[in-house]
């Protein structure tokens, strides 16, 4: 039985370009790009090319400047870690806002125990920065800001190229979580005026556990990995040439089909707002009607629980993200949808939906339906809505 | 991430409702950490009748209710004073570690409705509301890192072992 996507933020399906990429390279049993004989050589060209490919997606000015590791994760690691470490002289203060991901407030905690300061700037209710506040938060101190460019939870997209001017008038480096926006949504670092943006393949239909992290020529900036003089000394250690060449031509092919997809995407986004009211009540969206990837949608269904809709909707063979604590795994609700001025109880019911190329119309439709069934189904065991019911 | 047992008593929760002449209500829990549960008792000669019970929560917390429900229904209030979280936990032959806290609002909101019940009966001063207690984890049960999933003191804000801070983090 088929199941329905609707959980693409946490994987997309692999490109069938890419899959005969990747079965091209393991038949071709690829040395290892650093050698320097022939077999090298090849490799090394392969590598190359799948740069260039990525390099040209975000319109970096030279290929050197992406570097390849294993994430959107190792990418934030490396950008707050490597910069602070790098400009621990000039200053140890570092900017950044209350909805990151876990990969920056937990990196900024690291830094934090070793002397670092850090200063978070706030959100409106639709969980967007106030580029003014990152501009009065920033000191003669302040080495590093670290604002994403769409939250994962909510898909609300940034001010960034506001915030880059001030950035860059104060001559502060600028790094930026886009993860879930690189091969969604177009992205252009000259336009942006970013130092650093980390990225993630599988968010443009490539393979997991591959990414990088665009380093612009002249960011002071020290490896998170230490060891060999891969990746122009930025990221030791031999590369995952079978990812890479993965991710370049995932890279290459979206590159081709980025509006149309994003297109297709936004559709099936408008469909849903635009049906939900038929068949649920007493919800709210906490997505951007404006700033927000094409592809997602965050919805707090009120008086019920997110981990008990996921699951009544797995067994329709839909799938669903939540960001309720039991299901995120946490004890406490999300500390992105508190910021944006939710309720616990409200946080707790929230669904996070996201699309690909391949979800259809037919698919929505069908969420819809089983949603409400769903929703009816665990209101009725649900005190919270009695009450409301009552009146 | 369930087994059968969770996942039948999930799916098919027995005893949801309201018992509109019960004469103990428990209501424990909050919205904070994703729980809550009221249960409905209608006690007649010191023997569970009839009990129902409405829950906001995960997985977890719909299936203890309804398990808890089906383990209590029938008993008298002496026996019933007697289930325990564990005993729960148990019939459903087991839940994820880090589910356990889910499991321990069960016992507390049937031993809540039961207070009530033997509250009303002295002719004790009832309020106006249905007493809601803060959800606190049972005393002496083992708590689980949700990170890393070992075992960790009770109340505990760091986890050794992963390193993980366990207080609000903004």
């Amino acid at each position: 039985m088929k199941i329905i996507n609707l959980d693409q933020i946490s994987s997309k399906p692999l490109l069938p370009e890419v899959k005969a990429a990747m079965i091209d390279a393991i038949n071709k049993d690829y040395h290892n790009p650093s050698s320097q004989h022939k077999s090298g050589e090849a490799a090394a060209e392969a590598l190359e090319k799948a740069r260039k490919s990525v390099a040209e997606l975000i319109n970096a000015a030279m290929p050197k400047e992406v570097v390849f590791n294993s994430g959107g994760t190792e990418s934030v690691n490396h950008a707050i870690k490597g910069v602070a470490m790098a400009n621990a002289e000039k200053g140890k203060h570092i900017v950044t806002s209350n909805i990151e991901h876990n990969a920056v407030i937990r990196s900024l905690k690291r830094l934090q125990s070793l002397g670092y300061k850090m200063t978070s700037v706030s959100v409106d209710e639709k969980g967007r920065v106030n580029p003014q506040e990152v501009a009065d938060a920033i000191t003669d101190e302040t080495i590093l800001v670290s604002i994403m460019h769409s939250n994962n939870e909510t898909g609300t997209i940034q001010p960034i190229e506001e915030i880059a001017k001030i950035t860059r008038e104060r001559k502060v480096i600028f790094h930026t979580d886009a993860v879930d926006s690189v091969g969604m949504v177009p992205i252009d670092v000259q336009k942006m005026g970013v130092d650093l943006l980390s990225f993630a393949a599988n968010t443009f239909y490539g393979p997991t556990g591959v990414g990088g992290l665009y380093i612009r020529r002249g960011t002071r900036i020290f490896p998170l990995l230490d060891g060999g003089v891969q990746e122009g000394n930025k990221r030791a250690g031999t590369e995952n040439l079978l990812g890479i060449i993965g991710m370049g031509t995932a890279a290459a092919v979206t590159r081709q089909n980025l509006d149309k997809w994003a297109a297709h995407c936004l559709s099936l986004k408008n469909q849903l707002l635009r049906e939900l009211p038929n068949y649920i009540d007493h919800y709210l969206i906490n997505t951007h009607a404006e700033h927000s990837l094409p592809n997602m949608v965050s919805m707090s269904v009120q008086f019920i629980e997110g981990e008990s809709v996921m699951l009544m909707l797995d067994d329709e063979d839909i799938a669903v993200s939540t960001r309720s604590a039991c299901a995120t795994g946490s004890l406490r609700a999300s500390h992105v949808l508190i910021s944006l001025g939710l309720s616990h109880a409200d946080a707790q019911g929230t669904l996070v939906l996201s699309f690909g190329k391949d979800n259809t119309a037919e698919e929505i439709t069908t969420f819809l339906v089983a949603l409400k069934n769903v929703v009816t189904t665990l209101r009725d065991i649900s005190p919270l809505y009695q009450k409301v019911s009552q009146g | 991430m369930y087994n059968k047992v969770v996942m039948d008593h999930f799916r098919n929760p027995r005893n949801v409702g309201v018992i509109e002449q019960a004469n103990g209500i428990g209501e424990v829990g909050n919205p904070l950490c994703g729980d809550m549960m009221t249960i409905y008792l209608k006690i007649t000669d010191e023997k569970i009748e009839d009990i129902k019970f409405q829950t906001f929560g995960c997985g977890s917390a719909i299936a203890v209710s309804s398990m808890l429900t089906e383990i209590a229904k029938g008993k008298t209030v002496a026996e019933a004073k007697k289930i325990t979280n564990k005993d729960v936990a148990k019939a459903l032959e087991g839940l994820p570690k880090n589910k356990l806290h889910c499991s321990n609002l069960g016992a507390d909101a049937l031993h809540l409705a039961i207070q009530d019940y033997e509250d009303r009966k002295s002719g004790k001063k009832r309020p106006e509301e249905v007493r809601a207690e803060k959800h606190e984890h049972v005393h002496g049960e083992s708590c689980y890192c949700p990170y890393c999933d070992i075992e960790i003191k009770e109340g505990s804000t760091f986890c050794e072992a992963c390193h993980s801070s366990l207080e609000e983090e903004h």
